[in-house]
């Protein structure tokens, strides 16, 4: 990490040795033996994280090996992304949003990877080694359903409610697939990134006096290197 | 945790055959009890659907979204800098809490540190908020008891607490003092000295406490082995914090491999307690708030000079990844996945927040207690509806 308030450390010339993370690096090699081909890609940042993607006929058993093998007793959340860059645009010079969708922009993914627009996204956690996992799954668009883990994680079943209404992603086998939040008459998916956010559409972009530059400030890249 | 299922199990079967020998005698069919959105004995807008056959519980379904505010999404349309004024309002009564992890995961994207001494500043508000949340906590179980008197000194004791916080953020309430690379503003004058006056204070109300709820035999009663969470089935549904230190799960993030804040520089303890009951829940966030004391007067004899922000662009754009930083807030363990894209805004923000993980444990736990337990179990598990709903 780069400390840019303390000089007294900064102007040290420190050679950039990448950092092993062994508890991590082990896990994904195990990982790999026991996933064999279902293990799409991984990423280790060194002794921060680690992600894994795996495919969706492994959802399951991803969770029953994480959780049997490798001690992930704790279930820390459940969520998806939908990665369709938002069709409303996010510059910050639009004071309305445009009421016609502009010229949509390149799908991209973040870490790992991935393929389809939909990724669900899951954490489970080992409470004894503090160590945690966060794991991604791509899901077509033409099927959006995947079997859920609330027979492995209970703890999952309210997550993957959340999930359900939030992003139309239809979980199987699970035990009380009913909304969460929303009414049960309520037509759409919030979350995704084709749904509109009402207030958005009749305001102004509410942060834009924030980012106005100053009169006779200098652009920010100069700043950036300190 | 097959075992400790079947246990319960069992319990409950032989509780509903004696029960349905009652019944042949005097004839009772189930009823639907409806707890909420607004009854007095639930935190805020919580509703919860019981089916009781008699005095037994048989199914509790909680019904949320009664608050839901739709922060995820949010976000999206909110630069950086602006995510920590609404994040303040998914837990309220520990508010600088919630923007510490967000503002940490930001961090870690730019590959910003904050200066030492914004650390400790940090860490000594972070353990403040929690002393204004949990000391509420402790004044409140005694009234969902039916003992009005703790929660008047409670209320009491926590505006001094957050006196000392609007002294050196200007809210009582929604701080919005955590920045990118640092806080905003120094402490102020005379405010360490102050502190330690209010420290002893706080010390005081812990005693009180313990010597007027611990110590009462109705207490005792109405929660000892009542709402048993065993800590397989607790890691399971992901409850986190006290719950789960109440347990007997031996894990901290504040200890463990906690980011950002200064913790480790500072002696304190791990509290647990083996048996996982109401008691045990009260128990322990009661030795927590006590434990927080001892960090902030460390805090404040060790707190290192020097600036309080780093330098950071003022327009802050966050490199394009992904990061996931959680800390042991108030009322547990709070995340947020944050996913950028390298603009001003957040790509996606997915906040892992402590009572909703808390909250979902409810339908397996409440199932087979008697009417009045199901409020006594509430109250100990402990969570604030903008935390379940965000």
């Amino acid at each position: 990490m780069i400390q840019l308030s303390s000089p007294e450390e900064t102007n040290e010339e420190e050679i950039e040795i990448p950092k092993r993370d062994d508890a991590r690096e082990d896990l994904i090699a195990k990982l790999k033996d026991d996933l064999g081909e279902s293990l799409v890609a991984t990423e280790i940042i060194a002794e921060i994280d680690v992600w894994a993607r795996v495919s969706k006929e492994a959802w399951l058993e991803t969770a029953q090996v994480l959780l049997k093998r490798y001690n992930m007793k704790y279930f820390n959340f459940l969520s998806a992304i939908d990665w369709l860059p938002s069709p409303f645009g996010r510059d910050m010079d639009a004071q309305v949003d445009q009421p016609e969708p502009v010229t949509p922009e390149e799908m991209t993914w973040g870490t790992t990877g991935g393929e389809t627009r939909f990724q669900l996204l899951a954490r489970v956690h080992d409470p004894e080694n503090h160590l945690g996992i966060s794991l991604k799954v791509d899901l077509e668009d033409n099927d959006l359903s995947i079997e859920s883990w609330s027979s492995i994680y209970p703890g999952a079943d309210w997550h993957e409610r959340e999930v359900s209404e939030m992003f139309g992603i239809t979980f199987l086998n699970h035990p009380n697939p009913v909304k969460l939040y929303l009414p049960g008459d309520f037509e759409g998916y919030p979350m995704r990134k084709d749904f509109a956010l009402l207030a958005r559409r009749i305001k102004p972009w509410p942060g834009i006096v924030d980012v106005e530059d100053m009169p006779g400030e200098e652009s920010e890249e100069d700043e950036v290197d300190a | 945790m097959s075992d400790t299922a079947d246990t319960k199990q069992m319990a409950y079967i032989a509780a509903q055959a004696a029960d349905a020998r009652v019944n042949l005698e005097i004839e009772t069919e189930g009823m639907t009890l409806n707890i909420g959105p607004q009854h007095p004995a639930t935190h805020g807008t919580l509703r919860i659907v019981v089916r009781l056959d008699g005095e037994q519980v048989i199914s509790a379904e909680p019904l949320m979204g009664y608050m839901h505010r739709g922060y995820e999404k949010l976000t999206e349309v909110r630069t950086y800098p602006q995510v920590t004024t609404l994040v303040n309002r998914i837990d309220w009564l520990g508010s600088f809490a919630n923007e510490v992890p967000f503002i940490l995961a930001a961090e870690q994207l730019m590959e910003v540190e904050a200066p030492p001494r914004a650390q400790w500043i940090r860490t000594a508000l972070f353990e403040m908020s929690r002393i204004a949340n949990v000391v509420l906590f402790l004044g409140d179980m005694g009234v969902q008891l039916g003992a009005v008197t703790p929660v008047f000194f409670a209320f009491r004791d926590r505006e001094f607490i957050l006196n000392q916080i609007e002294a050196v953020t200007g809210g009582r309430f929604h701080p919005n003092f955590d920045r990118i690379g640092g806080l905003k503003d120094d402490l102020p004058k005379g405010w360490i000295d102050e502190t330690r006056g209010v420290l002893k204070r706080i010390r005081n109300f812990c005693d009180e406490i313990e010597t007027l709820v611990v110590g009462n035999e109705i207490f005792q009663s109405r929660t000892r082995n009542i709402g048993v969470i065993p800590a397989d089935i607790g890691l399971s549904y992901g409850l986190s914090g006290a719950n789960i230190r109440s347990s007997g799960v031996d894990w901290d993030i504040r200890r463990d491999g906690g980011v950002g804040l200064v913790h480790n520089e500072l002696d304190w303890k791990v509290w647990t307690h083996p048996d996982g009951d109401s008691f045990a829940r009260f128990w322990v966030r009661l030795q927590e708030v006590r434990e927080s004391c001892t960090m902030i007067e460390q805090i404040l004899d060790g707190i290192p000079s020097g600036p309080v922000m780093a330098k950071v662009p003022r327009i802050i754009k966050v490199p394009a990844g992904e990061a996931y930083v959680e800390t042991e807030n108030p009322l547990g363990v709070m995340g947020y996945y944050v996913i950028s894209k390298g603009d001003l805004t957040p790509f996606r923000v997915k906040i892992r927040s402590a009572s909703f993980n808390n909250v979902s444990i409810t339908p397996w736990l409440l199932k087979g207690v008697y009417v009045p337990d199901v409020i006594s179990i509430l109250a100990s598990l402990y969570f604030i509806l903008g935390d379940i709903d965000r």
